[in-house]
């Protein structure tokens, strides 16, 4: 049952983002900042917790669940330690993430080719 | 209108507004013509499995008796290692041309946002060619990411201190 909802959530969620793309031609850039901060506002309005408990990894994987746990970082330290958790807690949330990304590439950097576009 | 004309028409032609308009109508004629519902077909198939993957990576790590939040970051490091595996042996981009937003709507496109540039322009150097590009995709989305999570932080810490919340 999970993997149907995630498998269905996702999917609609790129479905979704497929239709603006195609109406907009926005570059995929644009798409990802756009989907990260949507994110980030759903979860200040409440909304995208309770959505990311029931559809798991279908509303956690796309960009709008990174988003959401950019938002859940500073909600957690703003009630953990004041005002200067509106500054930290952005970092802690997407410390995980990015690092992994920049580390990882960093070192696949040292393996493999750059590819030429097709 | 559906007079077909070739770019040579186009550079042939003297008066400027009809000018204009042939090459409108030549740019309409070569550029190809997508499917919208085909796309999401296949960013539905795309997206979903990637999802799918990220559940059955996510349930394993809590069958091994990991939090809820610790086995989401995880779950996160093996897609973007996945991720990251898939891009250079140039599987993604394959993959992203079929997918479409399937696959820049997941993690793994961000991850795969970062790798590709740092590849592309890997012989510019360690510094301005790796260290810049990487952050090509990276930098604007943690940017505008960072700032509307700190927006809607600050707005968060003022309703806390307001006693709305």
């Amino acid at each position: 049952m999970d993997y149907i909802k995630a498998f269905v959530v996702g999917g609609l969620i790129c479905v979704g983002v497929q239709i603006f793309m195609d109406k907009t031609k926005l570059m995929p850039g644009r798409i990802m900042v756009g989907m990260v901060c949507l994110g980030a506002l759903l979860g200040a309005l409440g909304i995208y917790e309770p959505f990311a408990k029931w559809a798991g990894c279908g509303a956690t994987v796309p960009l709008s669940g990174f988003g959401n746990s950019l938002f859940k970082g500073v909600k957690k330290a703003v009630d953990q330690e004041g005002f200067i958790g509106i500054f930290k807690g952005e970092f802690t949330a997407a410390a995980v993430g990015l690092s992994a990304a920049i580390i990882f590439a960093y070192i696949a950097t040292w393996f493999a080719k750059p590819h030429m576009k097709k | 209108m559906a007079n077909k004309s070739s770019i040579g028409d186009v550079i042939n032609e003297k008066d400027s507004t009809l000018r204009d308009k042939k090459y409108n109508d030549y740019v309409k004629q070569v550029t190809p013509k997508f499917s919208c519902f085909r796309n999401c077909i296949n960013a539905f198939i795309v997206g979903g499995i990637i999802c799918t993957i990220g559940q059955v990576f996510f349930n394993l790590f809590m069958n091994f008796g990991l939090g809820e939040e610790t086995a989401a970051a995880y779950n996160i490091i093996v897609l973007i290692l996945i991720s990251i595996i898939l891009t250079c042996l140039n599987i993604y981009p394959t993959l992203a041309k079929f997918g479409g937003a399937g696959t820049v709507v997941p993690i793994t496109g961000f991850a795969n946002g970062v790798v590709s540039p740092a590849l592309e322009y890997k012989t510019e150097g360690q510094v301005f060619g790796i260290g810049c590009k990487l952050f090509i995709i990276a930098g604007p989305v943690i940017l505008y990411g960072v700032f509307s999570a700190w927006v809607l932080g600050l707005i968060y810490w003022i309703l806390k201190v307001l006693h709305w919340v």
